[in-house]
């Protein structure tokens, strides 16, 4: 039974629960047009049409296994590296098709980085972990040049008051919050544009949740984020869009404020109260 | 034979005991097994455990000490005609006399008179003993199975808990295993030391491990009295090294390379075509590698060599032409590059696995950072990988150490000391094999020179397995 949606208060506190005006969208940053993605026969996802804002945080939710960690690995075609897996549709970025043949997606992922769900740092240095993305591409000019982006990217992602003494002892000597920041500082030393989080705090306690949802805030002064996130409460937290996927389906997306309060479709408005997923 | 039938016997009446005992399990149960503390077929196995195993421990001791014992009753007696003769002759006689009791032909015919009149009284005694030991087992065998049965059956209950008891007699069974494999081994451990003990008691350790010269036959000092010949053994040492060096040299770069393409670049469908083909590799018994060495790579070597030699002769480095010219077949080189084929599939196996087991989130995590695959192969994935596959390349160099057949093959019996590949060397073990195979008396230091060797050999392999497991072992554990 579903409650009559127009009269019902917020269900969960978001970002400016203040303001009924829909947040500011900022001009698109990635365009999705008609994605349909394939594990070996089986279909992962359905004709995924959604534009990606720059500079903000859009969030996707969905019950387990509706193909929202497929669909944020379409964007950077972490796909490619899948057996079997095989992406239909358009994707742009800036006017370009990422699914193009002429592009690289080598120096695609450069422009968008990635953080997993489980810590993954590199059996290296702290320092080592940070400059991985900037050796590989050449960015650091001189070792000082390094060592500046190094210390830059620390700081961006909070980190570097913690580590600073320690840069050369390894980094998967930190605690999982910490690794986790990590490799953000890891993912941002390239200075992509994009940066997707697939579930980002699943693995992480409140505090470390807590720190690592400060850091989202912030970076989206400068980036494109995307986060999956199976905790309603963290993307009414950090999210300024969300959209909503279900059994390969993008369902609903808008604005987090009116899918948290004012849902269109009763899936939606299921899931986030729990009734489904 | 007769102990086969008489555990054959054993385990047909076991088996009618297991029956036996289910059946009573299920008579007490009325029908319900769930009633029964443990279920009607272990009932019956722990009778049948009681019934069959002390009978098949004493006849199986039987099998195996019985003989001797029946030696001793036979020799207990010396007849006046025996002990007349020499140590030597009497223990040709006692053996003789066995054969006959045994109903084989004595190896010697020159028995008159007494001593004829001995041996036939022997062999006589012999056969009696014989079916007295024989009958006497049986007899006490069958005893220890009925009583087995007698005072196991009537225990059965209802609530008998047999299942603990098989667990127990499990148990036991499987101590009693892995007691034997661990006697075994140092067994052989402590065998290999005394012999080298006696060895060492002849040629003083400092001479073996440092001397230069190895030549079992000529004596090496005049005045060294039991020492047969020169037993030192840095020739072969490093001789076994050389070889080595090669075969890693071969083995470790191209085994490698094969797990990481294996691993990181073949698709599902060429990994499954090409691992078994690896692993058939593995299973090709060394001593066909030994004549692939001898009859096609040692020959072409040969060829090859004396090819460029014959450019070399008469130009600015004639007297490496010349020398190239005189290349034979039997060469480090052939040994250690076919021994390094050999390792290959050894190699690239170990480090496919250790490869694997990277995690795939590191290699997610490179991929994501823009990294191509050669790149997250040479920064991230082997240096994750790299001390499990120093320990799998520390496994390959104690087999190549240990290797013989190819060697024996391809590589010459020579002991000398050089570095030159081209040059015939020879390695510990086909020394150990030379020194003992044909007619040889077991204590002349010349045999026993191969307990020195098999002593230093097993004492680097095991330093060298030890520290490589050590490394493999905590390397699977970084990353549970
Ligand atoms: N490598 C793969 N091979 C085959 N099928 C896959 C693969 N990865 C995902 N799938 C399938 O695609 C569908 C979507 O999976 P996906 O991982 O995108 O879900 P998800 O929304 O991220 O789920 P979760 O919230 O549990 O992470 C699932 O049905 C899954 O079984
Ligand atoms: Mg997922």
């Amino acid at each position: 039974m579903v409650a009559p949606m127009t009269a019902q208060p917020p269900l969960i506190r978001t970002a400016a629960p203040h303001t009924h005006n829909p947040a500011p969208v900022n001009p698109p940053k990635i365009l999705v047009r008609d994605i349909n993605v394939f594990y070996g026969a089986k279909q992962a996802l359905f004709d995924v049409t959604l534009d990606i804002p720059g500079k903000a945080v859009t969030a996707f939710i969905g019950p387990s296994g509706c193909g929202k960690s497929t669909f944020l690995r379409c964007i950077n075609r972490m796909n490619d590296t899948i057996p079997g897996c095989r992406v239909d549709g358009r994707i742009e970025m800036d006017g370009e098709n990422v699914n193009d043949s002429h592009i690289d997606p080598v120096v695609l992922r450069a422009k968008v980085g990635m953080v997993f769900q489980k810590p993954n740092p590199f059996p290296k240095s702290i320092f080592e972990n940070v400059a991985y993305g900037p050796r590989i591409h050449g960015i650091a000019s001189s070792k000082s040049d390094l060592e500046g982006i190094v210390e830059a990217s620390l700081k961006k992602a909070g980190l570097w008051t913690e580590v600073s003494d320690r840069l050369h002892q390894p980094g998967t000597g930190l605690s999982g919050g910490q690794q986790q920041r990590l490799v953000i500082a890891r993912a941002i030393a390239v200075s992509p544009e994009v940066i997707l989080m697939d579930e980002p705090c699943s693995a992480l306690d409140p505090i470390a949740t807590a720190k690592i949802e400060e850091l989202i805030d912030e970076l989206r002064q400068q980036y494109c984020i995307v986060i999956v996130t199976h905790s309603m409460a963290q993307a009414a937290r950090v999210s300024q869009r969300t959209a909503f996927f279900h059994m390969g389906k993008l369902i609903e997306t808008g604005s987090t404020e009116e899918i948290f309060t004012n849902p269109r479709e009763s899936r939606t408005q299921d899931y986030i109260t729990g009734r489904i997923g | 034979m007769t102990v086969l039938i008489a555990l054959a016997l054993l385990a047909a009446f076991s088996a009618g005991v297991y029956l036996l005992g289910r059946r009573r399990a299920v008579v007490l149960a009325d029908g319900k097994s769930a009633s029964l503390h443990s279920l009607p077929g272990y009932h019956g196995t722990w009778v049948a455990l009681w019934a069959g195993v002390p009978a098949a421990l004493i006849v199986i001791l039987f099998a195996i000490f019985g003989g001797r014992l029946e030696d001793a009753a036979l020799r207990a007696q010396v007849p006046a005609a025996v002990a007349a003769l020499d140590a030597e002759r009497q223990e040709v006689f006692w053996s003789d006399a066995g054969a006959m009791s045994r109903g084989q032909t004595p190896s010697e015919i020159g028995y008159v008179g007494d001593l004829k009149t001995a041996l036939d009284a022997k062999a006589a005694e012999g056969r009696r003993i014989a079916a007295i030991g024989l009958i006497a087992v049986l007899g006490l065998s069958g005893v220890l199975a009925l009583c087995g049965v007698l005072l196991a059956y009537p225990r059965l209950s209802k609530d008998f808990r047999a299942r603990n008891r098989v667990e127990g007699w499990t148990n036991v069974l499987l101590i009693a295993c892995s007691t034997i494999a661990v006697m075994t081994t140092l067994g052989i451990l402590l065998s290999l030391v005394w012999e080298s003990y006696r060895f060492f008691q002849s040629v003083p350790p400092a001479d073996f491990l440092l001397g230069t010269a190895w030549d079992p036959q000529i004596a090496m000092r005049s005045d060294q009295v039991a020492a047969e010949g020169a037993f030192g053994a840095v020739p072969l040492f490093a001789g076994t090294f050389l070889i080595m060096l090669i075969a890693m040299a071969v083995a470790a770069p191209i085994g490698l390379y094969s797990a990481i393409y294996l691993s990181e670049y073949a698709g599902p469908g060429l990994r499954a075509t090409i691992k078994p083909l690896l692993e058939i590799l593995a299973g090709v018994p060394t001593v066909v590698y030994g004549f692939f060495a001898a009859l096609t790579v040692g020959p072409t070597f040969r060829a090859f060599f004396n090819w460029v030699g014959g450019f070399l002769v008469g130009g600015p480095m004639d007297s490496l032409g010349q020398y190239l010219e005189t290349v034979q077949n039997q060469m480090a080189l052939t040994a250690g590059v076919v021994m390094g084929i050999m390792l290959i599939p050894f190699v690239s196996s170990l480090s496919d696995d250790i490869i694997n087991a990277v995690p795939q989130t590191l290699r997610d995590g490179s991929y994501a950072m823009g990294a191509t695959k050669s790149e997250t192969v040479k920064r991230v994935i082997l240096p994750a990988a790299l001390p499990g596959v120093v320990g799998a390349l520390m496994l390959a160099v104690s087999r190549a150490i240990g290797e013989t057949m190819i060697v024996t093959m391809a590589a010459g019996l020579q002991a000398k000391l050089t570095a030159n590949p081209l040059d015939t060397v020879t390695t510990v073990t086909v020394q150990i094999v030379t020194l003992l195979t044909g007619d040889q008396e077991f204590d002349s230091p010349k045999t026993l020179a191969a307990f020195g060797l098999g002593l230093t050999l097993f004492t680097v392999t095991l330093a060298l397995n030890i520290v490589a497991l050590g490394i493999v072992r905590k390397y699977r554990e970084q990353y549970d």
